[in-house]
């Protein structure tokens, strides 16, 4: 269980506290106005930006002083997720060791979730050669192999056409029923949520609000969330 | 419609004549070396062997000028630190900053008496010599490691900040981060660099004329001025201009196959990315040190110049003041002409989309100031005495020295205005006069200011054609200083030197500063 015990994030005037709870392998969607402070969650808990007040914890352990790469976390930016002139398989590989020096079986590996991610043969192309949805698979055939027990979304699919976009959240939903991943995703748009969220987090005021289910948030949905889908 | 094509045609009038212009100032000098190059004679060795050292010298100063820039633009994009700002717009000064105040302050530093000679012969060790090749080196270092840094700065500044994020969130290590983020941006950025330090120093004549000489350190530039003043030989002069042109445009040719870095006068003022991997005491210590250098390197010097200069201002002799009018007056007409050339050739390339125009305008950087200012020379000569001419010539050749930078800050700007509110103001029917001051200069005030300053602190600083043309009673300050070194009368050199100093950061300041006011 991924918990922010009472956090407070501070940059400047803005703020933003949350107190909540993820449960291993739930999908959860962000949500909130422009601004509110989603992006800056989820840049707290991956290590970008410290927190003043509170504790991150993972099953138990205290994550609040420890860099980006020794969490047990995957992030999604969105964009520049791949390095332009390296190639698709290269860019993969990097989730593995940094150095780019694999092992034969670590390359079966990489081809293996290039493979999951339907990208079977275009390892050699470079991310300039693949269209955005090419992109974002190498991004997740990436996270698919550094295994990490939480992936956050940081809007990575925002720039890609609908249709796109929904297929991009089914496989992202598909890899983490697989490997039993918890997902945070954040996202403008309530459907992504409806799609294939189990519980949504609300973020505004300068508060992140406990996770809900999502059927139960859309149904009967607080004054601010109507306001904001325009209901 | 009629209006319409009445404001075009007065545009394209305007930037044809500014253009036709610079091509006969341009072509007609040439054909003037070209007519008088005694082609027969050839190269000398004494020609040959300041070729060489042109070339050498250029090559070694860019050399170590990005050597030394690339640690310290590492150090400047991954540290935070008080006045860190201040610190990265102080590397933008030496670009405005006189050539013979600059060289004031590095011999106070560097000299027969300066600290560290002072320093090495109470140590018991020999002094070492400034003049020569490592007095050219070492100045044309401290003007252009700064400029240097920047440019590699900025290359810096435009890693995205998503991929140090990935690159922390996938834990790589300093050396990964240098592999996979650093070189990459390095190979696309250092070439660039790399030719404009070269052409800076190809065509730097101050720093030739007080730190070299003799027949060990002599560039073309200078043997140029020699032929001119000393021998009086205009053949001989001609011929090295030939080949300073010839150098010049090559150096150019081939600076236009590498993209060449903007002088990134606002980059760096970004807070610095976080960087994860770089957290390490070892790394912090290098990089504190080498900001502690960079800074010293470059304040030191400047220092120097206002501890010597502040004594001797107020007894300062007249005919400095006189020089410092006459270089005032020098820099306002070459304000006024820069500005005009500029807006002409702007107006002429956005609204009849020529951009061709734009690139004309550049010319004058492969062009040397001395080559351009022998072919005047030769062409007055024969009719009236160049020393009449001295400060119009001065005047004209420093505004063209200041138009591409003139170009590169206004075209932009002018076509972004018309991309945004063109239509708007046809709409509305603004045009001729009523566009130029409602919207143009509005929009413009921040270039135009800025290029105000740029070419005036240029000209006032400038010591070039205008040794070729002066008669003795006719000096700009940054000669009168030249001529106070040479006379050994240090602490009026000082004072003058301090008053250059003041009055070109002064100019630039004003004239950036008010384009910044309301704007």
């Amino acid at each position: 269980m991924l918990e922010l015990n009472a956090i407070t994030i501070r940059q400047g005037d803005f703020a933003l506290s949350a107190d909540l709870n993820i449960s291993p392998g739930h999908i959860v969607a962000v949500l909130g106005p422009s601004g509110a402070g989603k992006s800056t969650l989820l840049a707290a808990i991956a290590g970008f930006t410290p927190v003043e007040t509170g504790h991150i914890q993972w099953q138990g352990t205290d994550l609040t002083g420890l860099p980006p790469a020794q969490r047990p976390i995957s992030i999604l930016f969105q964009d520049n997720n791949l390095f332009p002139h390296l190639d698709a398989r290269s860019n993969v590989a990097l989730g593995l060791e940094p150095s780019l020096r694999l092992s034969a079986k670590q390359w079966t590996q990489v081809d293996t979730a290039l493979e999951r991610v339907g990208l079977t043969g275009l390892g050699r192309r470079k991310p300039a050669a693949l269209s955005g949805g090419q992109n974002a698979r190498i991004a997740l055939a990436r996270a698919l192999l550094r295994a990490r027990p939480v992936m956050l979304l940081d809007e990575p699919f925002g720039a890609l056409g609908p249709g796109l976009k929904a297929e991009m959240l089914t496989l992202v939903a598909d890899l983490a029923r697989e490997t039993g991943a918890s997902v945070l995703m954040v996202s403008h748009d309530p459907a992504d949520a409806q799609a294939i969220a189990d519980e949504v987090i609300w973020v505004d005021g300068g508060i992140a609000h406990s996770p809900h289910n999502t059927d139960e948030i859309f149904s009967l949905p607080p004054q601010a969330l109507s306001a904001y889908m325009g209901t | 419609m009629v209006s319409r094509i009445f404001k075009i045609t007065r545009a394209g009038l305007a930037g044809g004549l500014a253009l036709t212009a610079i091509l006969c100032l341009i072509a007609g000098t040439m054909l003037a070396v070209l007519a008088r190059a005694d082609m027969l004679r050839g190269l000398g060795p004494s020609d040959w062997s300041a070729i060489r050292f042109t070339l050498l010298q250029s090559t070694l100063s860019a050399l170590i000028s990005v050597c030394f820039a690339i640690p310290l633009a590492r150090a400047l994009s991954r540290r935070n630190f008080p006045l860190r700002g201040v610190l990265i717009t102080l590397m933008g000064a030496p670009f405005i900053l006189p050539v013979m105040v600059a060289v004031l302050g590095l011999l106070a530093v560097f000299g027969r008496s300066g600290i560290i000679n002072s320093t090495l012969v109470w140590v018991g060790l020999e002094p070492v010599s400034i003049y020569g090749l490592h007095g050219v080196v070492l100045a044309h270092v401290f003007f252009n490691l700064p400029l240097a840094t920047r440019l590699i700065l900025q290359g810096w500044q435009e890693i995205p900040g998503e991929r140090f994020r990935l690159a922390a969130s996938l834990g790589f290590s300093p050396r990964n981060v240098s592999r996979l983020l650093e070189r990459p941006m390095l190979r696309s950025v250092l070439p660039g660099a790399f030719l404009v330090v070269f052409l800076v120093c190809l065509t730097s004549f101050a720093v030739a004329l007080t730190m070299g000489g003799g027949p060990r350190a002599t560039t073309i530039e200078l043997a140029i001025y020699q032929a001119v003043r000393l021998d009086f030989d205009l053949a001989k002069a001609a011929l090295l201009a030939l080949v300073q042109f010839g150098l010049g445009v090559s150096a150019a040719l081939l600076a236009m196959r590498f993209a060449l870095p903007e002088a990134g006068l606002g980059a760096g003022f970004d807070r610095p990315e976080r960087r994860w991997e770089a957290q390490r005491p070892a790394l912090r210590i290098i990089d504190t040190g080498l900001i502690i250098f960079g800074a010293l390197f470059l304040l030191l010097p400047l220092s120097m110049v206002v501890l010597n200069g502040l004594p001797g201002i107020l007894n300062l002799p007249a005919e400095v003041w006189i020089a410092a009018l006459r270089s005032l007056a020098v820099a306002m007409v070459a304000v006024a002409i820069t500005l005009a050339l500029a807006l002409s050739i702007s107006a002429f390339s956005v609204l009849h989309r020529r951009p061709f125009a734009g690139t004309l305008g550049m010319l004058g950087i492969a062009a040397s100031p001395l080559v351009i200012g022998t072919g005047l020379f030769i062409i007055i000569h024969p009719i009236a005495d160049p020393g009449r001419y001295a400060l119009v010539v001065t005047a004209l050749v420093n505004a063209l020295m200041a138009l591409p930078f003139a170009l590169r800050a206004l075209l932009p700007a002018l076509s972004g205005a018309e991309a945004n509110f063109g239509r708007l103001a046809d709409g509305l029917g603004m045009k001729g006069w009523a566009r130029m001051r409602h919207l143009w200069l509005p929009r413009l005030r921040r270039p135009l200011g800025f290029t105000a300053g740029l070419t005036a602190a240029l000209s006032m600083g400038d010591l070039g054609v205008v040794t070729l043309f002066a008669a003795p009673d006719q000096a700009t300050l940054p000669l009168q200083l030249y001529r106070l070194m040479g006379a050994y009368r240090m602490e009026d050199a000082a004072a003058a030197g301090l008053l250059l100093l003041g009055l070109s950061l002064t100019l630039f300041w004003l004239f950036d500063g008010g384009g910044h006011e309301r704007a």
